[in-house]
């Protein structure tokens, strides 16, 4: 018995090492290598001697303001106007390059609101990855219950029984199977602001009454275009997972709820739904980590532009660590991002926990 | 009475199918475009793209961008480069992943449990957030070759293969597999003196076709489309793969209709080999599903 054991215990090891150490190596290090390096000033390629910086690199991202501005007065104390009425307030500059204020040294404006007399400007350390934060943040919030919500849309059109339904299933599908950057190059025909196939589809169907955007050539139509294109690729990615949390649903159960005379809907909320629960948590955590991970299109589409209106973590991660070799401000981001990744799996996790 | 019923009835069945038609034109469109558009001249490309022509093989058709495509950039050697990397990918990596699944669920080591946990945790670890500081890591490794003790894995097959072997899902994907698998039949030939390795190659693998076929399917379309990874750690065309060979199309003025041919060329073989298999692909998909 013991021999037998020991035996296992050797050959155990033998055949679970090589993943191990893979794993181990390529997955695990690093990840404790972006904490490291996050606290350093390592860059790829350096002759200088790497240092640490504690938090720096933190402060350096994260820092962020909020100053209030008093519009300027003349001599008699009455408020300067502009051309259009609006009170003019003195320069963002007079603060950050105040002496007086070290603590917003460097920092520039993100956005700001006025109220009277008064304006609020929002100051970052940071602005582009502020944008990229709120972009990838914003960009999630959209993606995720849309993508879900057509996903399930889908597959439960997908789940009746009628002829020839595996063809149109297969259809569905096929975008996941292309590859993201293939998909983005051709979306970009498709959104062209001259020629694009949307432009000149929108035009013969409004009879010529349309006028043609330039949807990732604009600040306000780009990120909500890449968007809409991240979800037709991914769906059918999604929906094959509720398609599958579909037919676990024993058939009896439709059966009562037809003999019971449930209605359509009722069927689908005390029937379909609750035995789509495992479903459920699945999609969401998993288009939650493909959302914040947004890169390809990006970088395909815009490369972050225009106006910073389609940065994101992932764009900034690769654009510092690997544009600039700034391994450090790099690492700093993807520390940032896993954080925020592990925060929501886990709160969703915890919302959709079996009471 | 009864005509009237199978009259609604019919109605309704058209008007399911037109839904259904009309879904899958959206998802078809842009794929249609990318093929018929590969066929024409730049010049009737962009004509044709403010009318149905886009979608439809008229006008002057030839395989002229192909041709093009092939002039202007080595693009046989991206796709060698990306099938050869892909293709030992996969190998390489059902075999250590069923290996260690192997190990996970019949050998009964010490700490197996702990170390399985620390594997399956690193699915919540997105590839993206380790990508940067796995380049400084992979861009200090020592490697031993034909020209000796070297320093350094950038630009090379190691530096895009080696990194993709092992992953949580696929060593996930064989225990759940494993452990469905009838138990007497490992303990039945271990009575018989068969060595582990003889359990594994004979009684188990020949068993495990199914996820084989899954765990190759995801691995597949992973390494296939691979972007950022080889963008930030091959600079030379000579290891060059698929997607990044793509850049390669927007240096001087883009010709359309060329990168509409390689973007064809590309994508057509992976759609056919999808369309084949179908069900095979679409299991796959599902079966990262059943995690419980």
């Amino acid at each position: 018995m013991r021999s037998s054991l020991t035996s296992s215990n050797r050959a155990g090891w033998a055949f679970a090492l090589p993943g191990i150490t893979l794993i181990f190596a390529f997955i695990i290090l690093p990840f404790f290598l972006a904490f490291g390096f996050s606290l350093t000033n390592q860059r790829l390629i350096s002759p200088n001697a790497t240092r640490y910086v504690g938090l720096e690199n933190y402060r350096d991202l994260l820092g962020l303001a909020v100053v209030t501005l008093d519009a300027k007065r003349d001599a008699g104390g009455a408020i300067e106007r502009d051309a259009e009425g609006r009170p003019e307030f003195p320069r963002v500059r007079s603060v950050t390059r105040n002496p007086d204020y070290p603590q917003y040294r460097g920092m520039r404006e993100w956005f700001r609101w006025t109220g009277g007399d008064k304006a609020h400007v929002v100051i970052a350390s940071d602005v582009v990855f502020m944008k990229a934060l709120f972009n990838t943040c914003l960009f999630v919030l959209i993606v995720a219950p849309l993508q879900a919500g057509f996903a399930l849309g889908l597959a439960l059109l997908i789940n009746q029984r009628l002829r020839g339904i595996t063809i149109f299933r297969a259809i569905y599908f096929m975008p996941v199977v292309v590859s993201i950057v293939v998909v983005s190059l051709l979306w970009r025909f498709i959104y062209d602001g001259h020629d694009g196939l949307l432009n000149n589809m929108l035009a013969a169907l409004s009879w010529g009454h349309f006028r043609p955007v330039d949807w990732l050539g604009n600040p306000d139509t780009a990120l909500g275009s890449i968007i809409a294109m991240s979800i037709w690729q991914a769906v059918g990615f999604h929906m094959v997972i509720w398609l599958a949390g579909l037919q676990t649903i024993s058939p009896t159960l439709y059966e009562a709820a037809a003999i019971e005379g449930a209605s359509k809907w009722q069927t689908f909320r005390y029937v379909t739904w609750p035995g789509l629960r495992h479903a459920a948590v699945l999609v969401l955590i998993v288009i939650t980590m493909q959302a914040f991970a947004l890169f390809t299109q990006i970088d395909v589409m815009t490369k972050g532009g225009p106006l910073d209106s389609t940065q994101s973590l992932v764009f900034q991660a690769v654009q510092r660590g690997y544009g600039l070799q700034d391994i450090a401000g790099g690492s700093t981001i993807s520390v940032i991002l896993f954080v925020i990744v592990l925060t929501i799996s886990l709160l969703q996790r915890w919302l959709t926990r079996e009471r | 009475m009864a005509a009237i019923q199978s009259d609604t009835h019919r109605l309704r069945l058209i008007v399911r199918y037109l839904v259904l038609i009309l879904i899958a034109v959206i998802f078809i469109f842009p794929l249609l475009f990318m093929v018929m558009s590969s066929l024409k001249s730049d010049h009737q490309l962009l004509a044709d793209t403010s009318s149905l022509r886009a979608f439809l093989p008229v006008g002057d058709l030839s395989l002229k961008n192909y041709a093009g495509a092939f002039e202007r950039a080595p693009v046989g050697l991206f796709v060698f480069n990306s099938v050869f990397v892909t293709g030992t990918t996969v190998l390489l990596s059902l075999l250590v992943c069923s290996m260690a699944g192997f190990s996970f669920v019949f050998l009964h080591w010490r700490g197996r449990n702990v170390v399985l946990s620390l594997i399956l945790a690193t699915l919540i670890v997105p590839f993206e957030t380790i990508a940067i500081p796995l380049l400084l890591e992979v861009s200090k490794l020592p490697w031993i070759g034909l020209n000796g003790l070297e320093w350094g894995w950038l630009d090379s097959y190691r530096v895009q293969i080696i990194p993709w072997i092992a992953d949580g899902l696929t060593i996930f994907l064989f225990v759940q597999y494993f452990k469905g698998l009838p138990g007497e039949l490992i303990e039945a030939a271990r009575v018989e003196g068969a060595s582990w390795f003889q359990i594994y190659l004979r009684v188990v693998m020949p068993l495990s076709g199914p996820v084989i076929a899954t765990a190759a399917i995801l691995k597949f379309l992973v390494m296939y489309n691979q972007y950022l990874w080889p963008l930030i750690v091959v600079q030379q065309e000579t290891y060059r793969p698929v997607m990044v060979g793509l850049q390669y199309f927007f240096q001087l003025s883009p010709a359309w209709g060329e990168i509409m041919a390689y973007l064809t060329l590309i994508t057509v073989p992976v759609l056919a080999f999808y369309l084949v298999l179908q069900r095979a692909f679409i299991a796959s998909i599902a079966s990262t599903g059943v995690k419980g």
